[in-house]
């Protein structure tokens, strides 16, 4: 299973070089990759079906527990069926649709990817792996959605769908280190058996919160679903794929992959179940008021999003049955709808229903494909869709019984307006009088219009045999969710019951509405109205904010000045000294310890504090420097009193050299740099500070006198020194021989410097040469 | 500053004081100096050379460029740090010839070293101070 | 005299942190080689200090008969003294680059970096 994965990324990776090939009408040949994976994993049908869960294994970071772990279960199995079957479609729309596009190969670049990332969170068996895979789902996401990147509303949505995505996504890492942490695995398949230490863990309810989180913001669950609509500024095989099909259903698989894990809870029931059933109300409605034909689809892409969720809620064998259908049956409908919609905005330049009409004239496959698919979403009997919204019904009506009524309103007035927005979007453009404008539209390319009618036509041919897809895919991704073998038959008849009423009453409801409802841009604006209610609204407020606050504290932290940037610093470092202070105890002297003053010394150091004091004090360079050598021969006397000779002579020679190096160069600069101090405030604050670190660098090294000295290291130096070394000036053996190395390290850092000094100085730049 | 005082004193002081660098040079691994210090003094003695003759006089004086002692130096410390390599011992390990020899002592790899750290730093400090001050004048 | 020279420390580390934080560049140059002696001297308290015992052997010993000196820090000391001459020397010449280009040493005339400034 890795190289499914595998083959996806180096096509990706290989189409960086080679993708100039692939520009060309040529790159309709890409679409064998996803062929030859969708009959790999066609191939494995029959295995999974009967009941079995292939592994793979491949050692990754195996110290961390992650490695290369796959699962192939139905669950799996359905969404890989999924990602490749549609990709395939998608693929060759899209060789069509962006012809000529100077970026197609790395559109494609793009895509190949996604579709490796979307198999790898599928196929997953290691929840880190799947979180890995989930971030890269987001991030092609990104590219895809930013693909138009010279419009400025296309790097805006890309950035929010990212943002969101992401957000989401960092919140599931947390919640799934949890978990690991909670179960001591990460293996799915160990999670399973683990279940029950999970959701009796007093920090279930946050684990559910984190991992939750992320499943919602993938799969644009109310009130995050905004990004969603904003990403359909992709181009369009990206929105049928990802922004339908596949990506946001990832996180329906999510908590389809979790329901064995972490399901089963009241918390995790009622959570979906109010979730899912206000986003698919929100989101359905909503749908009717949009008249960008890519709106109306986005919206109701979210409420059968909502819908899922709310399957998955009920956590029955039934609607499990249901959700396992219907995403099947959204895929097919779905994807076609889109792809006719892209169709259209290419050949006639406009996605505006109030503006289209009549079709079917001009572009009669696509009306076909158009109307299959609007047939399929809406439930009429012979599509796929119908079993799906029986299948549905049939969940809320045999759920627990508190709920059952509500939840089969709430269900059938989401699936009316489904139909209406599924007519709005596959009839309405078709239907009607064919406004002059559109009365030249060509035909366009067979490979753009054979995919949807593909679509739409297995959306019939299941609808016909429903129990091939129930039995063979359906059936085990059910038992993935349930862990215990599922039996069922899928029949198109069920015979009169109140499920057949319920359908027949949302078909007809949902013609009717979309007869009455007459999209206007009116409507619009009346929705508009609203718009600082929702959820969008509060997230570009809170963006804003971020990024004031972002601006501020970047003009606050960086402002280009050295100053600003030290004092900082030296502040933060003084807190953290005083924090270390404060906690090691208290700070004593042991007088006795001591050695005691001599006349000598004690001058000296007040030499010492006269240089320091000069040094700080004098508006004169040339004292400055004067003060500074003289703090260097002073130290080199201190090192002669206390047994450091080598240093003495170092210091010596090298404060020498330091001054003539002063004497060099600051003497030909023209005359006293005056600059000013400051004003007096800043003064006392710099002093503040710096008086401040003096005494806390005083205390400190006070602190250390407290702690007896470890003299393994130099005891060992001093007595192998002749025996090993051959010499008897320890300070010099150190140096060249025990820790020589260094030494080697030090001239070749001394080298560097000289280097550094006489290429900025042979360096003529052409601005000095001017000046 | 071409003083004439100057001039005759630094004369005698140059090989007086590169006598000595190379003394404490030598005598380093026995009582303080050793090749740091060494090195410092006789570039010490070099920049009173340039003081009193001017820094282009000096530069005459040594024929090679000061920049050119730095590899050399540092091929010298670097032979020193692999010549055991050859002996079948590992980097570093002091090597050292049997008989002591009068006023050095111990001739050893350690030596050899020493002397590579003696040029890099002639070599570092003179060239650091003659660019800058054949660019200053 | 332990304390004189913590004290001693306290100074040279307060005044290098004050000449840091000036405008001028011949002055922090200044501050940073006063921090690097507070450090020094910081690193040779460590080590305890002691009078009149360089570690250096007698001519007629093999071994230290006595205490000595913590060679230690100084061999660290010693090449952190020849380091900073080259981090000194350097920032001279950066110094004087920056002046010859600006003409001036006011550190604040160099947060607005253009192309040719460079």
């Amino acid at each position: 299973m890795l190289f499914t994965i595998l083959i996806g990324l180096i096509t990706s990776c290989l189409l960086i070089p080679l993708g100039k090939y692939f520009r060309s009408p040529v790159s309709v040949a890409l679409a064998l990759l996803p062929v030859i994976l969708f009959g790999y994993f066609v191939y494995h049908i029959p295995q999974v079906s009967s009941g079995e869960t292939l592994y793979e294994s491949t050692k990754w970071v195996p110290s961390l527990g992650i490695n290369f772990d796959f699962r192939l279960d139905g669950l799996s199995l359905l969404f890989s069926l999924l990602i490749t079957g549609i990709g395939s479609l998608i693929f060759v729309y899209a060789s069509s649709y962006l012809k000529g596009h100077p970026y197609l190969d790395r559109f494609y670049g793009y895509l190949c990817l996604f579709m490796s990332a979307m198999l790898g969170v599928v196929l997953s068996d290691n929840i880190l792996l799947l979180f890995i895979f989930w971030e890269l789902t987001s991030i092609s996401s990104f590219f895809l959605i930013g693909f138009n990147n010279d419009s400025a509303v296309s790097r805006k949505s890309a950035l929010t769908a990212l943002s969101m995505t992401g957000l989401g996504g960092f919140l599931l890492l947390a919640g799934m280190v949890l978990i690991g942490e909670m179960a001591g695995t990460y293996s799915i398949g160990e999670l399973i058996n683990a279940s029950g230490v999970i959701t009796e863990h007093p920090l279930y309810p946050l684990v559910l919160g984190l991992v939750l989180m992320g499943a919602f913001t993938k799969s644009a669950q109310f009130p995050f679903h905004f990004w969603l609509p904003g990403a359909m500024k992709a181009p369009t095989p990206v929105s049928a794929y990802l922004h339908s099909a596949t990506m946001v259903k990832a996180g329906i698989f999510l908590m389809a992959r979790f329901t064995p894990i972490l399901g089963g809870t009241p918390l995790w029931s009622y959570t979906l179940l109010i979730v899912g059933g206000v986003t698919m109300l929100y989101a359905a409605v909503h749908s009717l008021f949009r008249t960008d034909l890519k709106g109306v689809l986005a919206y109701s892409t979210i409420a059968v999003l909502g819908v899922l969720t709310f399957l998955i809620g009920l956590g029955t064998e039934e609607a499990f049955i249901a959700a396992g259908t219907f995403i099947i049956a959204h895929a097919l409908y779905k994807a076609s709808l889109f792809l006719v919609t892209g169709v259209i905005d290419y050949q006639t330049g406009t996605r505006d229903i109030t503006r289209l009409g009549g079709l079917r004239k001009v572009l009669f496959p696509v009306f076909v494909a158009g109307t299959l698919a609007a047939l399929s979403s809406a439930g009429l009997p012979f599509s796929f869709g119908f079993i799906g919204k029986d299948l549905i019904y049939e969940a809320t009506l045999t759920a627990g019984d508190p709920l059952r009524i509500l939840l089969t309103v709430v269900a059938v007035i989401a699936n009316i307006c489904l139909v209406a927005a599924g007519f709005m979007a596959g009839i309405k453009p078709f239907a009607g009088a064919l406004p002059t404008q559109f009365a030249d539209v060509k035909m366009p390319s067979a490979l753009v219009w054979i995919p949807p009618l593909i679509l739409g036509l297995s959306g019939f041919a299941l609808g016909c045999f429903p129990d091939l897809a129930g039995q063979y895919i359906v059936a085990p991704t059910v038992s993935a969710l349930t862990v215990e073998p599922v039996e069922f038959t899928l029949k198109i008849w069920h015979g009169f019951n109140t499920v057949l009423l319920l359908s027949g009453i949302t078909i007809i409801a949902g013609t009717v509405v979309y007869l009455f409802n007459k999209p206007a841009v009116s409507k619009i604006a009346f929705v508009e109205r609203f718009n600082s209610y929702t959820p969008h609204y509060f997230f570009q407020k809170s963006w804003i904010t971020f990024r004031r606050f972002s601006v501020w504290y970047t003009g606050f932290m960086h402002n280009g000045f050295l100053r600003s940037y030290l004092i900082k610093i030296i502040i933060f470092a003084e807190i953290l000294l005083i924090y270390e202070l404060v906690k090691g105890g208290p700070i004593y002297i042991d007088y006795g310890k001591l050695i005691p003053v001599s006349v000598h010394e004690g001058i000296n150091v007040l030499i010492l504090l006269g240089a320091i004091y000069l040094t700080v004090t004098t508006t004169s360079r040339l004292t400055a420097v004067v003060g500074t050598s003289i703090i260097g021969y002073a130290i080199c006397l201190m090192f002669v009193f206390y047994s450091a000779p080598d240093l003495a002579i170092t210091q010596f020679t090298i404060d020498t050299l330091t001054v003539v190096l002063f004497v060099f160069v600051l003497f030909n600069l023209p005359s006293f740099l005056v600059v000013a101090h400051g004003n007096r405030s800043i003064v006392i604050r710099d002093a503040l500070v710096a008086g401040l670190f003096g005494i806390l660098l005083s205390l400190t090294a006070i602190k250390v006198l407290q702690v007896p000295t470890v003299k393994d290291i130099s005891e060992f130096y001093g007595k192998f020194a002749y025996s090993l070394a051959k010499g008897k000036n320890v300070v010099n053996i150190v140096l060249v021989d025990f820790r020589g190395f260094d030494t080697m390290f030090e001239i070749v850092v001394l080298s560097i410097s000289a280097i550094g000094v006489y290429s900025l100085i042979k360096l003529r730049l052409k601005t000095s040469e001017k000046d | 500053m071409k003083s004439p005082i100057l001039q005759s004193a630094s004369r005698y002081l140059l090989p007086i004081l590169l006598l000595f660098s190379v003394f404490l040079l030598l005598r380093g691994h026995y009582y303080p100096g050793g090749g740091f210090v060494g090195g410092l003094v006789a570039a010490i003695a070099f920049v009173l050379h340039s003081f009193a003759f001017g820094t282009a006089e000096s530069m005459k004086m040594l024929k090679y460029k000061p920049s050119a002692i730095i590899p050399v130096g540092l091929i010298v410390a670097a032979i020193a740090m692999f010549l055991p390599v050859l002996f079948g011992l590992p980097v570093m390990t002091g090597l050292w010839i049997e008989e002591p020899i009068p006023v050095v002592g111990m001739i050893g790899s350690a030596l050899l070293f020493d002397i590579g750290v003696y040029l890099v730093v002639i070599g570092v400090v003179l060239t650091i101070l003659f660019t800058i001050s054949l660019e200053t004048h | 005299m332990e304390l004189l020279l913590v004290f001693l420390i306290g100074a040279l580390y307060a005044s290098g942190v004050y000449l840091i934080l000036r405008r001028s560049m011949v002055r922090l140059l200044l501050g940073i080689i006063l921090l690097g002696n507070g450090t020094n001297i910081l690193i040779f308290l460590l080590g305890t200090i002691t009078k009149g015992k360089p570690p250096v052997m007698a001519a007629n010993l093999e071994v230290f008969e006595d205490i000595y000196a913590d060679p230690i820090p100084q061999a660290l000391i010693l090449t952190a003294i020849v380091i900073s001459f080259g981090l000194t020397s350097f920032a001279i010449v950066l110094l004087k680059r920056v002046y010859a280009l600006l003409g001036t040493d006011d550190l604040d005339t160099l947060n607005t970096p253009q192309e040719e400034d460079i």
